[in-house]
């Protein structure tokens, strides 16, 4: 028996991010809306408590705060030869759970992708011809830099972010970054006070005639209070962000920065611990008619409404599209279908010195506070006469010293033992660690799709991943890797080594929960499952917004891409979506 | 407002055209204006139970003579006051004597009231009237024998209770008169902020100055330096009122509740005035006590605790941060003989109050299940008399009580 429920505005599955984005600014123009939440309701002080939150062995190891595998796990290969099994645990990536999502426990970069991402497919074949993106399916986003900026900036200011801009309206800033885009004004709060290791990477680089600059932080430098009139606090650099929440109100998050404004709406409502099945759509399959959910006593409700936002993590809007028949599934052997196209991640490597003679108190930390150098990053160098094309931002970002999970060793070292013991006592203050986040580019088999096989609690396919590294990404990860190797000897110590990104990718140790695509925004619908609003091309009252949206992965961090799609989205419904409702924005 | 727009729309159904119109507009004022008096005199702390509709009964009050239950006092014949003529709302607010002769107990704060012109009084009533009614049967009187016996708040009142309307003093300006009857009257401030005698009369000789009640400490609100709000500029104070923090601190408790009701939906001339009157009170020795030093029992354990637990927010230089974090360096609140408030505060935690300039409802955690009595009273006393504060110790039977309410 299904419950059918009195119709709403506007439904929206997921309330992190994207969702409380939205949620705020259509709850703004009096539209009733309510967002549907698999996981707890989670706030500052019930929920991230200063005595407990930070507890590495509950939050990090056990990892309390994201989604289990039992509620929903995927299955992975690395090609389409072989058949995929699920994950039983999560590694590689760690999806978040509860309100908030993922930007609960997120260490808070916060990155503009360039115009030359969101126009990938023409700025490099201007430059470099169209042989060079052989083997890749790059595509332009059907949006440009100039357009997104104002996007940008109010996720900023929404944030407090913290950082010194390079380019304002044209004109260099010294000390920001110099491949930046223009943006209209600076950063809301100046930078974070440096530590040691960034301190010292930013004076190494410059020697060697690179431009490094502050890492863009949610993790706040000053006190703040965001354009919805919400306080901040300033960070205390305590070193426990990623995986945590923040006790101190001082990283952003839905929590931090729209919640407290959000839940006070007559006009807005949040159930948690409710999960959405599907999306439930007419006969003819081109509008929704609402969601079907379960709640935890396994009712099943029927919540109809005019419009539908999917504001899940990435991975969770592509299946639940695949799940309801929203659009057509990619099918990697013809190249046709959209959704699960263009899946992509993060191509990473990293770095470490060991020092006899410096300490860098690792412990005073935040997740952003660090250098970052660009130089290598997308198209900020010339590519000519290279055989790859893409790039890494390489920052010197020492998140946190951890007890447990911090104990950095020279090779050689035993696993374990007195002498472990030993080498991790004096390597804990004097090792300097640095790394590239690489870009990741599509290619034809590189997608998502349902399993055939695995099912979850409710009988429901899982999302299968196909991915590997493409030999594109890895050969630049490779020479980002040598530029990498050439910094860290100019840094003079004891010992240094570098771990290079190799081919065949692994779902267990843990390495980015930067998973992009799957239901792209694009100006074609035969390649795009979504329009440059993020609208269905397919269901138009449905709205896909996320990194489930970013045509490739650029060299960055997504999160300040995926705020500023949801304004960008928000824009769209509220300016000319409401007044033709249920229509395209953009004509197919 | 419904309700308001139904009433006009029937008067004028009633009446030949020109003398209705006339005659709604002044129903119409006089119930804007009830409504207002039901602002300053927050009939909703009381009488509206959370989530229950406006008016129609509320939570217990303890009492140190037991527990009462705040009626429904909407206009329900039943159960409300829908009877009631505003005759006996007239008397009952002068007199504290209500419906059929039923004496009221002082919890009901007619003390107060009486001092409210005829015309307030008369303007809530117009607007108690529009109140939805609702059928919700209240036995207010929960008193154990010999307290339920009515009759004896007679004796009550000849010995505590004086009726009579505020009196202005010519001496003194509009703002600060409008301020005293406020505070003195509707507002009824000296229910919580005054110290009550055995009987639990307000001590007069110690207006405002603080007292103890429902396991929270009502701090001195005079414009003593130390204990009061002395410190606060007029401006602080207003903010207070209008957002429930400023730069001294967040509201909290009863206070939070008060704010959110009441002194928030204030004009900003009353908050003026408020503000104009507390300061001018003077409340008790302005003289500081002596800091205790850092060698004195628990200054040293205090410390270590407040740095590892309390620091991270509110400041190693106990500043705080605007908007989100309370000063308890210079806090008045801090400072108050009773720690009753502050050891409520780390034991339970507390949610700032949401106001239209304030909209963050920044909370301070829960910490009674990590610290120890001993501990709470430790880092209470630390922050009692560090930084410039001063104040008595804190002993652990006070976090033992404060902790046996939960």
């Amino acid at each position: 028996m299904t419950r059918i429920l009195p119709r709403k505005d506007v439904v929206i599955v997921g309330l992190g991010w994207t969702g409380s984005i939205l949620a705020h600014e259509l709850t703004e123009e009096g539209l009733d809306v309510v967002a549907i939440e698999r996981g707890p309701w989670r706030d500052t002080a019930t929920d991230f408590n200063i005595g407990y939150a930070q507890d590495e062995l509950r939050y990090a190891v056990r990892r309390d705060l994201f989604l289990q595998p039992a509620v929903e796990a995927m299955t992975m290969r690395n090609n389409t030869a072989q058949t995929a099994l699920p994950m039983r645990d999560f590694g590689s990536f760690l999806p978040g759970n509860g309100v908030g999502g993922a930007g609960v426990h997120w260490n808070g970069h916060t990155w503009r992708f360039w115009d030359s991402d969101f126009r990938i497919a023409d700025h490099l074949n201007e430059r470099y011809g169209a042989d060079r993106l052989t083997g890749l399916q790059l595509q332009n986003w059907g949006v440009t830099g100039p357009e997104m900026e104002n996007a940008f900036d109010r996720f900023e200011y929404l944030c407090g972010i913290s950082g010194k801009a390079g380019n304002i309206n044209g004109q260099a800033q010294e000390g920001g970054n110099p491949f930046e885009d223009p943006r209209a004004r600076d950063y809301p709060l100046p930078p974070l006070q440096m530590t040691y290791a960034p301190t010292l990477f930013a004076e190494v680089t410059k020697s060697m005639g690179l431009h490094p600059f502050p890492t863009p932080a949610a993790n706040l430098s000053k006190p703040y209070v965001n354009p919805l009139g919400i306080a901040m606090g300033e960070c205390t650099l305590c070193g426990f962000c990623e995986r945590f929440g923040c006790a101190n109100y001082s990283k952003s998050s839905a929590q931090t920065t729209i919640l407290p404004v959000l839940m006070r709406k007559k006009n807005f409502e949040v159930r948690t611990d409710s999960e959405v099945l599907r999306v439930d759509l007419d006969k003819a399959g081109k509008h929704a008619r609402g969601v079907t959910y379960l709640d935890t006593s396994g009712e099943e409700f029927f919540q109809p409404a005019d419009m539908v936002l999917l504001c899940a993590y990435g991975l969770h809007n592509v299946r639940l599209m695949l799940l309801s028949g929203i659009g057509q599934a990619y099918d990697p052997g013809t190249g046709e279908g959209a959704v699960g196209r263009n899946y992509c991640y993060q191509t990473n490597s990293s770095a470490q010195v060991f020092f006899d003679d410096k300490n860098f108190n690792p412990f005073i930390a935040a997740g952003a506070l660090g250098q970052t150098v660009d130089d290598y990053n997308g198209d900020a160098f010339d590519h000519g006469a290279l055989d790859f094309v893409g790039g890494a931002g390489i920052n010197c970002i020492p998140t946190n010293g951890r007890p447990i999970q911090t104990r950095p060793v020279p090779p050689g070292t035993p696993r374990w033992g007195k002498d472990w013991k030993k080498a991790t006592v004096s390597a804990y203050k004097s090792t300097l660690a640095f790394s590239s986040q690489g870009s990741s580019y599509p290619t034809r088999g590189n997608f998502l799709d349902l399993d055939p096989t695995y099912t979850d609690r409710f009988g429901r396919p899982l999302l299968r991943i196909t991915f590997d590294f493409p030999d594109n990404d890895i050969r630049m990860s490779n020479w980002v890797s040598d530029r990498m190797e050439d910094i860290a000897k100019t840094f003079g110590g004891r010992q240094y080594v570098v771990n290079r990104r190799k081919k065949g990718w692994d779902s267990v140790p843990y390495q980015s929960t930067h998973n992009t695509g799957g239901a792209i925004m694009g100006a074609d619908p035969k390649t795009s499952a979504v329009n440059k609003y993020l609208q269905s091309w397919d269901v138009p009252n449905v709205f896909v917004i996320g990194a489930s949206a970013f045509a490739h992965n650029a060299g960055k961090n997504p999160t300040g891409t995926v705020g500023a799609l949801a304004f960008h989205t928000a824009d769209a419904i509220r300016q000319h979506y409401l007044r033709n409702p249920g229509q395209p924005l953009v004509p197919a | 407002m419904r309700t308001i727009v139904l009433s006009l729309t029937l008067a004028a159904g009633l009446a030949p055209a020109g003398l209705a119109a006339a005659q709604a507009s002044d129903d119409g004022a006089k119930i804007i204006s009830g409504r207002y008096q039901a602002i300053l005199g927050d009939c909703a702390a009381c009488h509206t139970a959370p989530g229950a509709k406006p008016l129609s009964g509320g939570l217990p009050l303890e009492t140190p003579f037991g527990q009462l239950i705040p009626p429904n006092i909407t206009p329900d014949r039943a159960s409300g006051i829908g009877n009631w003529s505003e005759q006996d709302f007239h008397r009952m607010m002068k007199t504290g004597i209500g419906h059929d002769g039923k004496r009221l107990y002082p919890a009901m704060p007619y003390p107060a009231y009486t001092r409210m012109t005829d015309s307030d009084i008369s303007d809530l009533w117009a607007y108690l009237r529009t109140v939805e009614p609702v059928f919700n049967p209240v036995e207010s009187n929960q008193l154990p024998f010999p307290f339920n016996i009515r009759l004896s708040m007679l004796g009550w009142n000849m010995i505590n209770f004086e009726e009579g309307t505020f009196r202005p003093d010519p001496e003194k300006s509009a703002q600060w008169n409008r301020g005293a009857y406020i505070v003195q009257g509707p507002g009824h401030c000296g229910t919580c902020h005054s110290p009550k005698t055995v009987l639990g009369a307000d001590k007069d000789s110690q207006f405002l100055q603080g007292a103890s009640l429902q396991g929270w400490y009502a701090p001195n609100i005079t414009g003593n330096a130390q204990t009061g709000i002395g410190g606060w500029s007029e401006d602080d104070l207003v903010q207070y009122l209008k957002t429930g923090a400023n730069s001294h601190t967040i509201a909290s408790g009863p206070m939070a509740e008060a704010i959110e009701a009441s002194t928030s939906q204030m004009t900003e001339d009353d908050l003026k005035a408020i503000a104009t009157y507390l300061r001018s009170i003077k409340g008790g020795p302005d003289s500081k006590p002596q800091a205790l030093g850092p060698s004195e029992p628990g200054m040293k354990a205090g410390a270590a605790i407040y740095h590892d637990t309390c620091s991270a927010c509110h400041g190693g230089d106990g500043k705080g941060a605007p908007q989100i974090f309370p000063a308890l360096a210079g806090s008045a609140l801090v400072q108050q003989p009773s720690a009753e408030t502050l050891a409520r505060l780390v034991l339970d935690g507390s949610q700032a109050v949401h106001t239209p300039e304030a909209k963050t409802t920044p909370a301070m955690p829960s910490l009674g299940w990590r610290l120890s009595d001993r501990q709470i009273a430790d880092v209470l006393t630390y922050i009692r008399n560090n930084w410039g504060n001063a104040a008595p110790p804190v002993a652990v039977s006070d976090v033992e009580s404060a902790r046996r309410r939960n």
